[in-house]
């Protein structure tokens, strides 16, 4: 008995000194981390770690033909290794561990990496090719603070509603995905992030006005709880959540999947393989999107190779391939004389602001509503929290 | 010289700088660890920047318990622990048994070898090729065809299935030294005394491999109850326990919460632990 009293005597002591080791530390996230910026770039130092999206830094391991990272080696002679993330919530995480040069970040990631002191400002000075880039893109919220940028523009499009075709009618409408008597019922797939959560929100926003809902990434509790219970709805008709693009192209392949919300580069990979035929729309409800960013780590080891890629990701040719392999919108103007397709910017209506403002961007959902309700909206870690809740 | 004579003099010593490494290591690496997965467990995460705020607070906890997610988390954890401990049970005796008492003695390692070869291939590569299994039209579509039933898909079942066969060889190999330990001659002393194979197996079998079948459980269950992968490749829309831990730590940043929620098997596996001492299964290691 003694004995263990001792023993609980020390292991008490251990927790005391621990929690005496760990200062509090309260500050609150409204002020952005004064992080110096760069003031000129100079020789590459050899190496390059980038966290991306699948399918923007190829080096022609996918398809031969598709390789814009070997040229950047040869020309800059840094060595880049990327790091794909699946999700926004991972890109954050692995920047945090500052093991990483740059991350090409969506726009319900680049504040939390801005306000976290991850990322610093960028000095678009430093790129030449920063000039010609797609106007409605600069100075963005998502991508700078007080008119300082935090990135360059990689390039914009939206969430798609893919559909194996042959097997399923082609949808105009999200309602396919949230019907409860699909007939597709177990062949269904979501995308399997909190951020998803929006997707509902989008739905409800056109199809239930009542609501109220302005802004899917501005829910109050009630709109989320609407949103959850649609999404809870639509779990009796998933057959797969999916946030690993790889196993989502083989659920298509394999038929486990026939219908759901995709990406372009995921449609373009299935047909690529060629085994089965994904067709892609875009629903009548618009969809929410994205627009990325490529970022600077505050820790980056190698910052003047990140400069360089910054420079060569966002000149003509290499963002005209990547805009061309991922499908969507290039963020460099001049892309779009050197596409493959001539008429691939005008698909994409690459420069067309006014299109660009019906997609529902990525955004992190705060407390302060953004579109200016008041403080009453829910924030990310609610909609993580609920996301769980869906999940069951 | 010197020391080595100065050694045998202070017993003491010697055996303290034996033990020290990995003395050092239990209690650093491994408490010291757990101690503060413990103490981060009552933090907090700026839910937008990410930073952990290290003030003191029962929040955590607060959702962990109040939320019928959790708990409804936690019962399908222990369930499919549970679930997959019993299959692999039921599967890893008789084919013990085999391999100790039927099998020749020269035949036995090339047995062994056979059961231990899938540990070699890696856990990824196995698992993905359940998934394909499982899969529509796979091998286990083509299968049942005949009887009439469709594979059943991904999810629970497909997760537990997968569970129990990556985790057989641990069942197995306990099992199988506990049984080669058991005299032949006591099988026969049993017939002799005109018991039936059931009664044997009842009365002489089981309560000799019953510790081994513990140890092999301890195994089989700690491993599904950690485990979060399988579940994200065969689970279909379902979800553990441990991807909470995962979701939390990998993509939502939440390390506090992970924290909190990873007592979870801790507290689970000590109080299965608990529970197999009390049965005095462990007094015979």
């Amino acid at each position: 008995m003694r004995n263990r009293v001792k023993v609980l005597a020390i292991f008490g002591a251990l927790v005391l000194v621990l929690s005496g080791c760990s200062k509090s530390n309260d500050s609150s996230a409204s002020a952005v981390p004064d992080i110096p910026m760069a003031k000129s770039v100079g020789d590459g130092e050899g190496a390059l770690n980038i966290i991306a999206w699948a399918g923007y830094a190829e080096d022609g391991s996918t398809d031969k033909a598709v390789d814009w990272v070997t040229p950047f080696e040869k020309a800059t002679g840094c060595q880049v290794n990327v790091k794909v993330g699946n999700t926004s919530d991972e890109m954050v995480t692995l920047m945090k561990t500052g093991e990483y040069d740059g991350v090409s970040a969506s726009g319900d990631a680049t504040l939390r990496l801005i306000y976290g002191g991850d990322v610093a400002p960028v000095n678009t000075d430093l790129i030449p090719n920063y000039a010609t880039v797609t106007d409605f893109l600069k100075g963005q919220p998502w991508n700078s603070v007080n008119g300082q940028m935090y990135g360059v523009p990689h390039g914009w499009g939206a969430n798609v509603l893919a559909y194996t075709n042959g097997k399923v009618t082609a949808p105009t409408s999200w309602g396919a995905v949230f019907d409860a008597n699909s007939p597709y019922k177990g062949k269904v797939s979501a995308y399997d992030s909190p951020i998803y959560i929006a997707d509902a929100a989008l739905y409800l926003m056109k199809t239930k006005p009542d609501l109220g809902i302005k802004d899917p990434y501005a829910l109050d509790e009630k709109q989320l709880a609407a949103a959850v219970d649609l999404l809870k709805q639509q779990k009796l008709i998933i057959g797969e959540y999916w946030s690993d693009y790889t196993k989502a192209v083989q659920s298509y392949e394999q038929g486990n999947t026939v219908l759901g919300t995709s990406w372009q580069v995921i449609v373009n990979l299935i047909n690529s393989n060629g085994k089965v035929k994904v067709d892609a729309t875009l629903p009548e409800e618009g969809a929410t999107g994205w627009s990325d960013t490529w970022m600077i780590s505050s820790k980056a080891a190698h910052p003047n190779c990140m400069y360089k890629w910054m420079d060569w990701i966002i000149s003509a040719s290499p963002n005209a391939q990547v805009a061309e392999w991922f499908g969507e919108a290039p963020s460099q103007t001049k892309a779009c004389d050197v596409t493959a397709d001539k008429n691939f910017c005008a698909t994409y209506h690459a420069t067309d602001a006014a299109y660009a403002k019906q997609i529902h961007y990525w955004t992190t959902p705060t407390k302060e509503c953004l579109d200016g309700r008041g403080a009453i909206c829910t924030d990310y870690a609610a909609w993580t929290q609920a996301w769980t809740e869906v999940k069951g | 010289m010197k020391l080595s004579g100065w050694l045998f003099r202070h017993p003491r010593s010697r055996l303290a700088i034996l033990i020290a490494a990995p003395m050092a290591w239990l209690v650093l690496a491994y408490l010291g660890s757990l101690t503060t997965m413990f103490l981060s467990a009552f933090w907090s995460v700026d839910s937008f920047t990410g930073r952990v705020i290290k003030n003191f607070s029962l929040d955590n906890f607060h959702t962990l318990f109040t939320q019928s997610v959790y708990s409804r988390l936690a019962v399908r954890s222990l369930s499919v622990a549970l679930i997959v401990t019993i299959i692999d049970a039921l599967l890893a005796i008789p084919i013990a048994f085999f391999m100790a008492k039927v099998l020749p003695q020269k035949l036995r390692s090339f047995a062994i070898v056979l059961v231990v070869l899938p540990l070699w291939a890696s856990y990824l590569v196995k698992t993905y090729a359940w998934r394909t299994m499982f899969s529509n039209d796979g091998v286990l579509d083509w299968l049942l065809k005949p009887l009439g039933i469709s594979s059943p898909g991904y999810g629970l079942f497909a997760t537990s299935l997968t569970l129990a066969y990556l985790w057989l060889p641990y069942m197995i190999l306990p099992i199988y030294a506990g049984l080669e330990r058991l005299p032949d001659s006591l099988l026969e002393a049993s017939s002799d005394l005109g018991a039936s194979a059931w009664q044997t197996f009842r009365s002489i079998v089981t309560p000799i491999i019953y510790p081994a079948i513990i140890a092999g459980s301890i195994f089989t269950f700690s491993l599904s109850l950690g485990d979060y992968i399988v579940v994200k490749i065969v689970g279909g829309k379902t979800q553990l326990m441990a991807n909470i831990i995962y979701d939390n730590v990998g993509t939502a940043g939440n390390l506090p919460f992970a924290s909190a929620a990873a007592l979870f098997p801790v507290a689970a596996i000590l109080g299965y632990l608990f529970f197999v001492r009390r049965s005095g299964a462990l007094e015979n290691f």
